[in-house]
């Protein structure tokens, strides 16, 4: 538990340094997420697999961090709700464009990916 | 008397102390949740959505600063950081079916995310916002921070634009089950992916939190959008003469 916990934070923490330094807008978390993706994508071609009981806890670990994921948008969430009144007279407009786009924007995308995705199964 | 100073006392200890938030932060989250589960899951009863509300009446009842709330919160907030390296995993597990769809994931990505822009552009045009606002609106499908840098560089307000992003996440979070339902899409790829572009990491959340291969789906929506909506935002601009 505790050395796959490291290892969260080690990529995270990488991935904040590659931001910084290269002064991406892409955040340091996504960085992270992609480096310890290719990082294990790369250890399961070598022989015998010397990370496997590594992984093994990752997976322990990232089913408890992400299990009550929606959890860790509420202190952001009630910072939007303090500071709603950025928006003053516009609030009913801005929420219509939000709310008619993100619908419109789930149903175009999710028809799209299925009509090219074609027939089969996803196990899911 | 003696007893309300005693316990007026101890309010001001624990303002001052993380503990009290955080405590008031999952408890708030777990009432949603459970509201959630009794309402027969209603999409406006949303776990984050209602945890949002529980802690914002409590912060206004008492006229708390949200500095001071997010002082002790911050320790929740501090693991989104972490919890975004972690979907590294879950897409690992998955990782030979999101190669077998990786042409409609390019496509729809790309088709996506355009859409979520025009849309966006058209609604806001045709409700007659000012201009300072319609460019914050554009970036808003993509995790906040994206989207806060896409926004300043383009001319929006990036304080504006965060509060926008989450709004749209929360939004996404809330009524994409419903929509995806209506519409009839089934497979979990499917549903994940349009979440995970539409509505960024909340959305994500939502979406884990449900099926896996609907999460990991929507992380890699989540991040490939981000990209290509850093990439085109400024070019529509620039196209559309906006």
């Amino acid at each position: 538990m505790l050395q796959s916990v490291f290892v969260i934070f080690l990529f995270q923490l990488v991935g904040e340094m590659v931001q910084k330094y290269f002064a991406l807008t892409v955040p340091g978390p996504v960085i992270g997420l992609v480096l310890l993706l290719l990082a294990m994508l790369a250890t399961d071609r070598i022989g015998n697999n010397p990370a496997a009981q590594l992984k093994q806890s990752l997976v322990v670990t990232a089913e408890t961090l992400l299990g009550h994921l929606p959890l860790l948008f509420v202190p952001i969430g009630v910072g939007v709700v303090m500071h709603i009144t950025l928006l003053e007279g516009q609030l009913a407009a801005v929420l219509g464009v939000i709310f008619i786009g993100t619908v419109l924007t789930v149903g175009f995308s999710a028809l799209l990916m299925e009509k090219l995705q074609g027939r089969g199964d996803d196990n899911g | 008397m003696a007893d309300e100073q005693k316990l007026y006392s101890i309010w001001v200890y624990l303002q001052a102390e993380p503990l009290f938030w955080l405590t008031l932060t999952i408890g708030a989250y777990l009432v949603g949740d459970y509201c959630y589960r009794r309402s027969g899951l209603f999409p406006l009863f949303n776990p984050v959505a209602l945890g949002i509300i529980i802690v914002s009446s409590v912060l206004l009842l008492f006229d708390i600063q949200y500095e001071r709330y997010f002082d002790g919160a911050k320790f929740i907030h501090f693991l989104l950081g972490p919890a975004t390296v972690a979907l590294a995993i879950p897409i690992y597990r998955k990782w030979d079916l999101i190669l077998k769809h990786s042409k409609a994931i390019v496509t729809t990505v790309l088709l996506g995310s355009c859409f979520a822009i025009l849309i966006t552009w058209g609604l806001a045009t045709l409700f007659g916002l000012e201009r300072e606002i319609l460019l914050s609106l554009l970036p808003r499908s993509v995790t906040a921070p994206i989207a806060m840098g896409v926004s300043e560089i383009i001319g929006g307000i990036p304080s504006l634009t965060a509060i926008i992003t989450i709004i749209t996440g929360i939004i996404g979070a809330a009524f994409a089950t419903f929509t995806l339902d209506l519409l009839r899409v089934r497979k979990m790829s499917a549903r994940g992916f349009a979440i995970g572009l539409a509505s960024h990491g909340i959305g994500t959340a939502r979406a884990m939190s449900r099926n896996e291969t609907a999460g990991v789906f929507a992380a890699v929506a989540m991040g490939l959008s981000g990209i290509v909506t850093a990439l085109i935002v400024p070019l529509m601009i620039f196209l559309l003469q906006i």
